[in-house]
């Protein structure tokens, strides 16, 4: 069989020393790295299992009311702790409307900033795919186009990045926290993924042995958390990635928009920030009009990277539809169906 | 005889007759302890595992394989390429049987599909020989592909999948639309989808010498021996194949496939058993698939909404180098009391696998369009889409002026009508909401599916004890067989479920017959039933000759078989066991055969079908196009059931795969190079819990005197059929526009509407 190496660091600095060997990677919940290398989509020379680094496992609040949230933290137990489903609820609704609860229950934060992208090129082997294989070309390009990025694509590549997670952590402005060879570094996460340029094949500024230790949120991303929401368009009920996705996050004084917070998914190779649009918003009445109008400045770069453009208007719409969940408020507990336009509307009557 | 019996004790005891009894499945227990032992849990002494390489261009000619290199691979005992394939007894191109499909078993280098198998690795361990296989690192000389509908190269196939003939011609179509005085033409798209059970098609292979025993899951095992004989040039008796349980088939597992005749070949290449059992990608090209369509329906109606006449034409495809054309205007032939009606299909050769039967096939895609198209034409009519459908109630075949040996389907509109509550539905579309304002709105469907059966044969044993032996040869796919059919057994013999040892699932049995057609109750059962009879009677007869026998003399009052004894027919207190008679007798045995057939009689006076309604409540986001099936009710009748639960297991599996075609499943065809892109479960979608949150299905009442001496229909087809087109009529009745492609998707369904 193809081997490699398999060494399972018992503390960061070890870990960070093992990864930062050419063709190492690290694993932790295996969901999307296991799959690549069944594929036969990537070759690691030498596994860097990271499980073991208990550090990494913890949330922590943080004072004035950040938490910090270990890169080894599971999706499913992230979303359950009660107390940041509390202060983030945009956040465990956009954990809870990822995958299946198998999936969650393995997968976790470190690695869902680091999944790579679900363009059905790069997983197929025998396609063109500068991500996968750079210079090759981009068999995307051309094809079918349904999933295809509208914002931040280059001519190199136009897949885009899968999280659910991601999105409403961009919006509340989310830092991420490294460990690499060189010490410790903090990024936001908006600067953490890449846009492709003519080096898709580096999804994130992450250089080689940098390890994601954990992700912050800063305390004033609590203060939207009575109006936040993560809104996602799939094509079957459950466990299916986002066509597009939304979080909004709104905080609001005696009736007005105080401040915005807008990110879309499904629509770039990363967790798109909608910043103009917020602007829009700020100050603002809530009202359908104003959604849509700080949707069309979210969508105002947009262009189709290939045949379809419904997804642009798509885009725009499940953005004023998530604002205008957000402007209702944030549900008591998050939906059955978390994230689906079927979740019960709030405001609406329980029966007809 | 076969080690394969399943002989444990039912969940709960069940006295008297078994029939129509809900029993839970007799495997359960097994299954759901992981002691069922499926094809791919084999593993005797020695075994290799095998790994397909699979072909990544469409059309062409393998060049190049690194085969020293997957050779040099630690573990890797062998590398099968056509340069060392063993050599088979027949030209696997040569059709020698009608339902024998061309494959592809390496053979010569050429490429006439994508993931077409271009060699095996076998290695000491199954990851040994996956590397062995990335290791080939094929080169290829490729020629341009051709994949989907588009094209000016159709032709008219000769006969459609099971024989059917393309161009049939009732009545006068061009005059029936020329006097209409009102007309609907359309046009409906369904993709193509690829049979996916759970379990892979799998095969381990043992030679021992000149005989051969093979674990594989089939649904037509006699079939598959025949074939494996062919090819190898073996005594069909020397071939055993054992395949007590599949994990589903859907008609990809009921013709052999080149994989599990690849298995084989590397068995007898190594001289050891070889295990093989195929990636889920690799089912997306050489074990079959429903061929994608493109149907015209054009209908058209008097001032009085009766039809007129139904034209039905199908585009479909087929591949570069077999047929097997998918029979869309079957549906068409049945269902309505059109003046007029033709059905008409064309086909065009692509690179892709041939495609095959899978869960109705025909019926599934034809029932799509035609069940849309009288959607359109109640619409255009101006009346409610179940008023139009009875009001062109067919009260014999259209297309042949035959009775229907039963149709019960008034009953299933009926029924089901009342339970989902059609009355309330408003004619026009969009005016349903949710509370949340959602569209909402109520569709409806016709089922049908036709009433086969197949030839089988079956042996029953009443011994000495008081218990009893059957065999048949018969598949259990998921469905319930090993339960279904015991319950027929067990009141064929007169005895309790738990006395009779049923023994299925391997070639050495009598033959079952295929399990397809939804036909394997009737056809096995009915085999199995005058197998009791036959047995019962052969004991009859050694008691009322013999003047030591309570019954001796009941010759003309006749006996009756109950409860392991023998009783007069007109003096019950006069009876006699089993056991006594056969013990008086000196026998410690005594046999009984059965065979099932159609009836060609019967079939030539009526016309054999079963039928439903299929009612469905969709749910739309206007404004992003997201849809769910909120409600899903489907009310059948399909003659005698034999266990009501089972039954309803198959009506709920095949809706379930109704909503799949309707709203989720279709192969993404890279029409550049002819590869499917989505050959995985992440990316081609079928329904999760989600999607299904309410279904239920309506037992209708059917008896049948005539479709076989059971009354038996079939259930394992008919739910899919009626279910899609009663989701996209339930779109249009939420949306007010109306889907024509399927699946229906939220981006189509949002450019429609905007």
């Amino acid at each position: 069989m193809n081997s490699f190496e398999y060494v399972r660091p018992a503390t960061i600095a070890e870990a960070v020393a093992a990864g930062a060997a050419p063709g190492a990677a690290f694993l932790a919940g295996g969901t999307n790295l296991l799959d690549l290398l069944k594929g036969d989509l990537m070759r690691p020379t030498r596994l860097v299992d990271v499980t073991r680094l208990a550090e990494l496992g913890r949330i922590e609040r943080l004072p004035g009311g950040g938490v910090r949230i270990g890169a080894l933290v599971r999706n499913a137990d992230l979303a359950h702790d009660q107390p940041f489903a509390s202060d983030f609820p945009a956040v465990a609704e956009a954990l809870l409307s990822g995958a299946s609860a198998q999936v969650r229950n393995a997968a976790t934060v470190g690695g869902n900033l680091l999944q790579r992208t679900r363009c059905v090129w790069f997983y197929d082997v025998a396609s063109a795919c500068n991500r996968r294989a750079p210079g090759t070309g981009c068999d995307a390009r051309g094809g079918e186009g349904r999933g295809d990025a509208v914002l931040g694509w280059s001519e190199a590549c136009i897949a885009t990045h899968p999280s659910d997670f991601c999105v409403p952590l961009v919006a509340l402005d989310a830092v991420v926290e490294i460990a690499g060879p060189a010490g410790r570094r903090e990024v936001p996460l908006d600067l953490f993924h890449r846009l492709p340029g003519d080096a898709p094949e580096r999804d994130s500024v992450l250089a080689p042995g940098e390890l994601v230790v954990a992700v912050r949120l800063p305390p004033e991303a609590a203060a939207f958390a009575a109006h936040a929401r993560y809104l996602k368009l799939r094509e079957r009920t459950s466990f299916a990635f986002a066509v597009v996705s939304a979080a909004a996050a709104l905080r609001m004084e005696a009736g007005g928009i105080v401040a915005a917070r807008i990110a879309l998914g499904g629509v770039a190779a990363k967790p798109w920030r909608a910043r103009a649009a917020e602007d829009v918003l700020a100050g603002a009445r809530p009202d359908g009009t104003v959604f849509r109008r700080a949707a069309e400045a979210a969508l105002a770069d947009a262009r189709p990277s290939g045949p379809d453009a419904t997804r642009i208007e798509l885009a725009r719409r499940i953005v004023a539809r998530a604002l205008a969940l957000a402007a209702a408020g944030t549900p008591a507990r998050v939906p059955a169906l978390p994230a689906s336009p079927f979740a019960p509307i709030p405001g609406a009557a329980a029966h007809v | 005889m076969s080690e394969i019996a399943l002989t444990q004790a039912p969940a709960h005891a069940r006295h008297g007759s078994n029939i129509g009894q809900p029993l839970t499945r007799r495997d359960g227990v097994l299954k759901v302890t992981g002691a069922a032992r499926y094809a791919a849990d084999n593993h005797p002494p020695g075994m290799l595992h095998a790994v397909l390489a699979i072909s990544r261009i469409a059309r062409g000619r393998v060049a190049f394989l690194d085969v020293a290199a997957a050779g040099a691979h630690p573990g890797v005992v062998a590398v099968m390429t056509p340069a060392n394939a063993p050599k088979l007894a027949v030209d696997p191109e040569v059709k020698t049987h009608p339902f024998v499909f061309r494959i592809d078993v390496l053979q010569n280098d050429r490429v006439r599909y994508a993931h077409q198998p271009i060699a095996v690795v076998i290695a000491e361990t199954l990851e040994a020989a996956t590397e062995g296989a990335a290791l080939l690192a094929p080169r290829y000389e490729t020629e341009p592909a051709q994949t989907g509908l588009d094209g000016d190269d159709g032709f008219v196939p000769p006969v459609l999948g099971a024989g059917q003939p393309a161009v049939l011609r009732h009545g006068d179509v061009a005059a029936g639309l020329a006097a209409a005085a009102r007309r609907i033409e359309a046009t409906y798209a369904t993709p193509a989808q690829y049979h996916n059970a759970m379990e892979p098609h799998a095969i381990v292979a043992a030679w021992d010498g000149g005989r051969l025993l093979i674990d594989t899951p089939s649904q037509g095992l006699v079939l598959a021996r025949a074939r494996i004989a062919e090819l190898f040039g073996l005594e069909p008796g020397h071939v055993l194949i054992r395949s007590p349980f599949l994990g589903g088939g859907f008609g990809s597992k009921g013709l052999l496939t080149g994989p599990q005749v690849l298995g084989i070949m590397a068995a007898r290449l190594v001289g050891r058993p070889v295990k093989l059992v195929l990636r889920r990608e690799q089912m997306f090209g050489p074990v079959g698939h429903r061929a994608p369509t493109r149907q015209t329906l054009r209908l058209g109606t008097d001032a009085d909404g009766r039809l007129t006449a139904l034209d039905h034409h199908t585009r479909t495809a087929t591949s570069r180098f077999d047929d097997f054309i998918e029979p869309c205007g079957g549906v068409s032939h049945t269902l309505y009391a059109a003046a007029a009606i033709a059905t008409t299909h064309e086909a065009v050769r692509r690179d892709t696998g041939t495609p095959n039967f899978m869960r109705a096939p025909g019926e599934a895609s034809g029932s799509a369009a035609l069940e849309s198209a009288i959607d359109e034409m109640a619409d255009a009519c101006g009346m409610d889409p179940l008023a139009f459908r009875l009001h062109n109630y067919a009260e014999v075949e259209p297309v042949s002026g035959k009775p229907f040996s039963s149709k019960a389907l008034r009953a299933c509109y009926a029924e089901g009508a009342a339970r989902f509550g059609w009355a309330r539905r408003p004619r026009a579309p969009r005016q349903m909401r949710d509370a949340g304002g959602r569209l909402v709105g109520w569709g409806v469907g016709t089922a049908t599916f036709p009433a086969l059966m197949f030839q089988a044969e079956a042996r029953a044993v009443l011994r000495r004890d008081g218990t009893a032996i059957m065999e048949s040869g018969a598949h259990d796919m998921g469905q319930g067989a090993w339960t279904a059919l015991a319950q027929i057994a067990a009141d064929a013999l007169g005895l309790e479920i738990g006395q009779v040892e049923f023994r299925a699932g391997a070639s050495d049995l009598p033959d079952a017959g295929i399990a397809g057609g939804s036909a394997h109750t009737a056809t096995a059962g009915i085999a199995i039933h005058g197998a009791g009879a036959d047995a019962i009677a052969r004991l009859a007869a050694l008691a009322v000759g013999d003047e030591r026998s309570p019954l001796f003399g009941a010759g003309n009052a006749g006996v009756v078989a109950r409860g392991g004894r023998l009783h007069r027919s007109d003096d019950a207190a006069r009876s006699e066991s089993y056991a006594d008679i056969l013990a008086r007798a000196g026998l410690a045995e005594i046999q009984g055969q059965g065979r099932s057939a159609a009836d060609p009689a019967a079939q030539t006076r009526y016309a054999m079908h079963a039928h439903g309604a299929v009612f469905a409540e969709v749910t739309v986001d206007p404004a992003l196009g997201q849809m769910r099936v909120t409600r899903l009710l489907g009310a059948f009748a399909a003659g005698r059931l034999i266990n009501p639960r089972l039954v309803r297991s198959q009506y709920y599996g095949g809706m379930i795969w109704g909503v799949s075609f309707a709203l989720h499943e279709r192969a993404v065809m890279d029409p550049r190079t002819g590869r499917p892109m989505n050959p995985n479960f992440a990316a081609y979608h079928v329904p999760v819990n989600a999607d299904i949150p309410a279904i239920d299905a309506i037992l209708v009442e059917e008896h049948d005197p005539h479709v076989n001496a059971l009354g038996i229909k079939g259930v394992g087809e008919i739910g899919i059929t009626g279910t899609a087109a009663a989701i996209a009529n339930a779109i249009w009745h939420a949306t007010g526009v109306r889907p024509r492609r399927f699946p229906v998707m939220p981006h189509e369904v949002v450019a429609l509407m905007a």
